[in-house]
């Protein structure tokens, strides 16, 4: 633009115009792009893994001990037998939803809402509960101890 | 009279002959079943000599193959009702009440017998019947207690399994109501009738009869059912322990637990009642209606300040979960995502669930242990709430720059359009 | 020159750039008082835009499988940067398109777009319709939760109830008898490539039919302008109405970025095939009327199985509903009033069912 068309008031408007416009445009264009660059940039955690987490490390559990972990939206209870073996299952009672416990001087899992207790297979052997625990598929991969629903067939 | 005779042996052959057409007849009719011919005339009686075909159907004795005879003595293949209720073929009749234990526990007492029909029923009713109340003042000649038929019903008994029983689970203490309900027919015994009312308004009614978990106590679960007997004043908190393990730990190595032997208290039933029992609530501590310490306790003792710090500490726990909740909630419903730390409320949940139990050790520090726990938890998934919240509100302003940025453009473009236009 | 003008020529240079776009610096549309509704169909396109682009990202983290399908969303909903915008946006701009789409096509109905020679457009549109909803159908069982697996339990048992080629046609929609993850799997196919497939071929034709037919003008008018063609009064596309529609579109994003924020779309429960469905469990609001109209037939007409009748009632009026020009005269001047009537009486019914179907029980 050369300096006479500056001086004109059409050019006043004109520049008013393209200041809106362009500034508008381009500020909304930024705030649509920001979120999508954002968005285009995978998060830290890069699983949320539906059906399978890592419930524990390798050395974390002692023979003939558990853990409580959470899995999905409840929790599950890891347990590592005796003999050394994993075991895992729902940790929520099938009496009233209690969170259950692993009981390391009964070798047997445990509610202590009302003394229900299951077996290691989460079979409910004595007391209110009139359900099993579900149980759920246990996998080592190098040191971490992997808890996985049953597949559905 | 060769002619008569000859008559009379046409007639006895005739009968003979129509006699056994008539039980082939009735046992093809009565194909797979024990001849009951009892019930020929007897479903067609009123009562209380009526017995139809349909509630017999219903009664596990028969279906086992048994007959009226079984326990009435006769002959059941007769049709003839002298041959079929004669003394000689060991017909007694009307069972009198005081016989029916002695009779029952004929069959049921014999494990050889029982083992035939089912090996793994128990054979010890009758002597547990022995030991309990009814038995004992049975034995004294009190006929009005309850012997077995009084439960189990006659001629339709079912199986306890069987959920029209009247020794089910679900139906036992209407049963046991029938007469420790009526206050007229209990008149002379020093026991209380209020006790199935009392049970109706209690927890474990509505868990057993309203939401149907048949872990549920009910009347024999705590008095037993065969050798039925009050625990016990000093054995209380064992009946109620085999389901509520912690708290009787925690009582057993209580002060509580001495103090209430010494004073022949009831244990449990001191502060919770024993048929109406309700759902307890942290008010138990407090110093309203419904409080349970303050009626022994004296006023600003030590133990009442203890009480104070107990009650204390449990509603601040309740508070804590509370507050978290609510924040939450709101948080939800602007469409936050916060399950995470709604998983965490169930465990602080937990721990106030803990800290309740823990009461009954009547110890502070140990309650205190369990508080502190909660609190953390809560006020971890509190600080979560309030960010989810700030997230919400920056979300917000984020709108509000590119609504605002639109309509900067909206503006533009009327302006533009204006332009070329004009 | 400027720059502007540099590229122009470039590509015109190359692609005889400039004759490509003569025909659409000519195009005019009319201006009367009912030309806002022109803007429909511009809009429509413009949310099928934002669709395609929203659902391009939600590609980038979506995981169809029973498995995983519903984390993997309640994964974009709670860690990924901003997955919560463009999910709830997709969510949104879906029913919102839908929305403009059924208005669109009223919109053209009661303009009596659709004579000739407008026929094919007619069409076109129709078909983009129907798989529109189909769009909708698919996708809402994605994030694999409650309320979608039943929903499209119930929707594919009704297709089941076609005489003959129903039950066939139900399991190739679910991939087997039931609803199961081969259902999602497949459902995930049908919305991101089959269906995609196919709007983009019939768009491209509704389009290009647009562009070489031009915007229609109500009959009354092009009777009135004909007779006195001095009296037409009529709008450039490009860049005037071009600039209005950019106006309508810039308030779309305002609107689908507030829904978006201030209700984002909800997660729901995941599925479980086990549990018993959901009392009152309805379809989405597009397909109420059809849904409270299939609730309302007597279990039996004469000898005719209620539902079946409503079904086929249904196919036989889609069928109808697509050959409508066909029934139209072509002369301006004397268009038929019963498709009118017919106009008014589909969008009382189509309006009147939905809002009973969400009322009702």
């Amino acid at each position: 633009m050369t300096g006479d068309q500056l001086s004109q008031p059409g050019a006043t408007r004109r520049s008013v115009i393209g200041i809106f416009l362009g500034g508008g445009l381009l500020a909304s264009f930024a705030s649509f792009i920001y979120p999508v660059l954002r968005y285009l940039v995978p998060p830290a955690v890069a699983d949320l893994g539906g059906d399978e987490i890592v419930a524990a490390k390798l050395s974390e559990l002692k023979p003939n001990s558990g853990k409580i972990f959470r899995f999905g939206n409840r929790p599950g209870l890891l347990i590592r037998t005796a003999s050394g073996e994993y075991r895992a299952m729902s940790a929520t009672c099938t009496h009233l939803s209690c969170t259950v416990q692993y009981r390391d001087d009964l070798r047997q899992v445990w509610c202590a809402c009302h003394n229900g207790k299951y077996d290691l297979n989460g079979r409910n052997i004595s007391g209110p509960p009139p359900r099993p625990l579900e149980g759920f598929e246990v996998q080592v991969r190098g040191d971490e101890i992997f808890v996985r629903r049953r597949r559905e067939a | 009279m060769a002619i008569l005779q000859n008559k009379c042996w046409l007639f006895s052959a005739v009968r003979q002959v129509g006699l056994a057409g008539f039980v082939v007849l009735a046992a093809c009719l009565g194909f797979g079943q024990t001849t009951n011919s009892c019930l020929d005339c007897h479903s067609a009686l009123p009562d209380p000599l009526g017995v139809s075909q349909e509630k017999f159907s219903q009664d596990i004795h028969a279906q086992k193959g048994l007959t009226c005879a079984s326990c009435h003595g006769g002959d059941a293949t007769s049709d003839d009702p002298d041959k079929a209720m004669s003394r000689k073929a060991g017909w007694k009749g009307k069972i009198d009440r005081k016989q029916i234990p002695q009779l029952c526990g004929s069959c049921h007492s014999d494990p050889a017998y029982i083992r035939q029909f089912n090996p793994s029923l128990r054979t010890d009713q009758l002597g547990q019947y022995r030991t309990s109340v009814h038995g004992k003042r049975f034995a004294a000649g009190d006929t009005k207690v309850a012997v077995c038929t009084d439960c189990h019903s006659v001629h339709d008994l079912r199986a306890p399994s069987d959920p029209r029983s009247t020794v089910n689970p679900v139906n036992v203490a209407n049963t046991c109501s029938r007469c420790h309900a009526d206050a007229s027919y209990m008149k002379g015994y020093p026991i209380p009738t209020d006790q199935f009312a009392k049970y109706s308004t209690s927890v474990h009614h509505q868990a057993l009869a309203v939401r149907g978990d048949l872990s549920a106590p009910t009347c024999t679960t705590c008095h037993g059912n065969h050798g039925a007997a009050p625990p016990g004043v000093d054995k209380v908190q064992n009946v109620c322990s085999n389901c509520h393990a912690f708290q009787a730990q925690m009582y057993e190595k209580s002060t509580h637990k001495k103090a209430f032997d010494a004073a022949s208290l009831p244990g449990c039933v001191v502060c919770h009642g024993n048929h109406g029992i309700g759902h307890p609530s942290d008010a138990y501590l407090g110093t309203g209606p419904e409080a349970v310490c303050m009626r022994c306790h004296t006023p600003g003792d030590r133990c009442d300040q203890a009480r104070v710090g107990l009650q204390g500490g449990l509603s601040r726990l309740d508070e804590a979960i509370k507050g978290a909740d609510q924040i939450l909630r709101v948080a939800e419903s602007s469409g936050m995502e916060v399950s995470e730390a709604r998983l965490g409320q169930d465990q602080a949940r937990d721990s106030l669930t803990k800290a309740r139990v823990t009461i009954h050790s009547f110890r502070t520090d140990l309650v205190d242990q369990d508080i502190q726990a909660g609190l953390k938890i809560a006020s971890k998934n509190l600080q979560a709430g309030k960010g989810a919240m700030v997230e919400r509100n920056q979300r917000r302003v984020g709108l509000g720059i590119s609504l605002i940025a639109i309509g900067i453009v909206l503006v533009g473009l009327r302006l533009y359009i204006k332009k070329i236009e004009s | 020159m400027s720059p502007l003008r540099n590229v122009r020529s470039w590509l015109d240079q190359r692609f005889g750039w400039d004759d490509l776009i003569a025909p659409l610096r000519k195009k005019t549309v009319p201006l009367h008082r009912l030309s806002y509704w022109y803007f429909l169909g511009g809009i429509t396109l413009f949310l099928f835009v934002i669709q395609v682009l929203t659902g391009i990202l939600l590609l980038l983290y979506y995981r169809p499988g029973a498995n995983e399908a519903f984390e993997s969303v309640q994964y974009i909903m709670t860690r990924v940067q901003f997955g919560w915008l463009i999910r709830s946006i997709h969510s949104w701009s879906a029913n919102l398109m839908i929305f403009t789409a059924f208005a669109h096509m009223f919109s053209v109905l009661f303009l009596k777009a659709y004579r000739k020679p407008r026929e094919l457009t007619w069409v076109s549109g129709v078909l983009l319709l129907f798989l529109v909803m189909g769009f909708g159908f698919s996708g809402y069982l994605l994030p694999w939760n409650t309320l979608a697996f039943f929903a499209t339990k119930v929707g594919t048992e009704i297709t089941g109830q076609v005489p003959i080629i129903g039950k066939p046609m139900m399991i190739f929609l679910r991939g087997g008898e039931e609803v199961t993850g081969a259902t999602l799997t497949r459902f995930f196919g049908f919305h991101v490539a089959v269906l995609p497939g196919i709007a983009t071929v019939l768009l491209l034709l509704h389009l290009l039919l647009v562009q070489r037919l031009g915007i229609s003008i109500p009959p009354k008018l092009e009777v009135q302008w004909t007779a006195n063609p001095s009296a037409k009064r009529e709008m450039k596309f490009f860049p005037n109405f071009l600039l209005r529609e950019l106006m309508a579109w810039y308030v779309a994003l305002g609107v689908l970025g507030v829904l978006a924020a201030v209700f984002p779309w909800n997660l729901g429960v995941k599925a479980d095939p086990f549990v018993p469905a959901p009392a009152g469990i309805k379809p989405e609001w597009y397909f109420l009327f059809m849904f409270q109209t299939l609730k309302l037939i007597p279990p039996k007409v004469w000898f005719i199985d209620g539902e079946i009748l409503g079904v086929l009632a249904f196919g036989l009026v889609g069928l109808l509903w697509i050959l409508l020009p066909f029934f139209e005269s072509d002369q301006p001047s004397r268009t038929k009033r019963w498709i009118t009537g017919l106009a008014v009486f589909a969008l009382a019914y189509v309006a009147g069912m939905s809002v009973y179907g969400h009322l009702a029980k």
